[in-house]
């Protein structure tokens, strides 16, 4: 086949669309910085996940080491059953905390993970028993008026 | 006549003119489809057709991207200032590109750009009578003509949509860093973070491509129908930006009522 200009400029319009998909795909989207190569799933229930969703991440230390999952609702204990996906590189030992906070006052919630002392590790489809749940404003808010309105008679 | 029976029968005819319309509209797409196999046999008949839709329009696409992306660093870095944000703004550039501006913008520049041209080409080869020149040399214009255009077109929206987001992505880049004084680490972490590849990059790039099916279908069928009259290939001319530009709009809300819904 003769190759004619015609066909390097198509040549060359191809390769910038290739390239600019994978300078969105390296530098805009978290194509390598989240790639979770090999992973490790662990659930954790909880009472209340507050606003949890898919794909929020799970940190340790601050540093991110894994996703979450799935959410799902467990209809025999009434909770949350929520399935972390943790890189292999980090293995944690089973006492591990898993409790949820937020990211500033108004960012998205995330798992933290706390690493207790135990000698052994999490292993895939084990269940972390230590959790706490997300802290639910108006929660606090009620427990702080109802203390205080106990508190006023004794005065 | 009665007046209101003339209201209500030019509504009438205006419905059915335009699901008669729709119909072989339709009927073309999947004409299309099937001669395709012939079009993907003779590829520089396809070459040809992406150099004049995809590379010709790739200046319109990034200047504009430049622009819109510069626009969104300085418009987002005003409000989110006000909630000490600003960092976010890296985010806040490349989802809105890469979910909504850049295929959108892309498909509106794309059918204004090479929709017309397509329109434009085919409707003064009808006129000239080209297309019954090709059908007595029992050559089928759909495949000769229909297909590699199609093909082209759905080619070089994804790839002019991603130049477009990359592109504006700079852009941004251009005014929130250097200008403004954003920080650089930041700008680029925030957004590795918050942007996720499946989600929003691919995503983007379906929406592109299924715009580019319709823009293109769109713009060949309004050619392959005009009237083979000057008057008549201005009119589908027009007709290829207005419908294509609807067609888009509504398109993205029903894939974006898809996409976001997990």
């Amino acid at each position: 086949m003769d190759k004619t200009t015609l066909d390097i400029w198509v040549g060359l319009f191809v390769a910038t669309g290739i390239a600019a998909l994978m300078g969105l795909a390296m530098k805009v989207g978290n194509l390598t910085s989240n790639t979770l190569g090999e992973t490790y799933m662990v659930t954790a229930n909880y009472e209340n996940i507050g606003g949890l969703k898919p794909r929020a991440p799970v940190k340790s230390s601050g540093v991110v080491v894994g996703r979450i999952d799935n959410i799902k609702f467990d209809t025999k204990a009434y909770q949350a059953v929520v399935t972390l996906k943790i890189d292999k590189r980090y293995p944690f030992p089973k006492d591990t905390f898993a409790n949820i906070y937020t990211s500033g006052l108004l960012g998205e919630q995330y798992i933290s993970l706390e690493p207790g002392g135990d000698d052994h590790f999490l292993k895939e489809g084990d269940r972390i028993s230590k959790t706490q749940d997300a802290v639910v404003l108006e929660k606090l808010i009620s427990q702080f008026l109802y203390n205080k309105a106990t508190d006023e008679p004794k005065k | 006549m009665n007046p209101i029976f003339k209201i209500l029968s030019n509504i009438g005819n205006q419905v059915t003119s335009r699901i008669w319309r729709l119909g072989s509209a339709t009927r073309l797409f999947l004409l299309t489809l099937i001669y395709s196999g012939e079009s993907f046999r003779r590829i520089h008949l396809m070459i040809r057709e992406i150099y004049f839709t995809g590379v010709m329009s790739i200046i319109i696409i990034v200047v504009s991207a430049f622009f819109v992306g510069m626009v969104l660093g300085l418009q987002g870095y005003y409000t989110l200032q006000k909630y000490g944000s600003s960092e976010s703004i890296g985010v806040l550039v490349a989802l809105a590109l890469l979910r909504e501006l850049g295929p959108v913008v892309t498909a509106l520049l794309f059918a204004g750009r090479a929709g017309t041209a397509i329109t434009a080409e085919i409707g003064l080869m009808k006129a000239t009578e080209q297309l019954s020149a090709m059908e007595m040399m029992a050559i089928s214009p759909i495949a000769r003509i229909i297909a590699p255009r199609f093909w082209a077109g759905a080619i070089s929206m994804p790839i002019l949509a991603s130049i477009f987001s990359m592109v504006g992505v700079m852009g941004g880049y251009l005014v929130a860093v250097p200008i403004i004084g954003v920080d650089h680490g930041a700008f680029w972490s925030q957004m590795n973070v918050n942007v996720d590849f499946k989600f929003d990059v691919i995503n983007g790039l379906i929406k592109s491509l299924v715009f580019g099916i319709a823009c293109t279908i769109i713009a060949l069928y309004e050619g392959y129908d005009a009237p083979p009259t000057a008057e008549g290939v201005s009119r589908a001319t027009t007709r290829t930006v207005v419908t294509s530009s609807l067609a888009v709009l509504g398109l993205d809300f029903i894939l974006t009522s898809f996409m976001m819904s997990y």
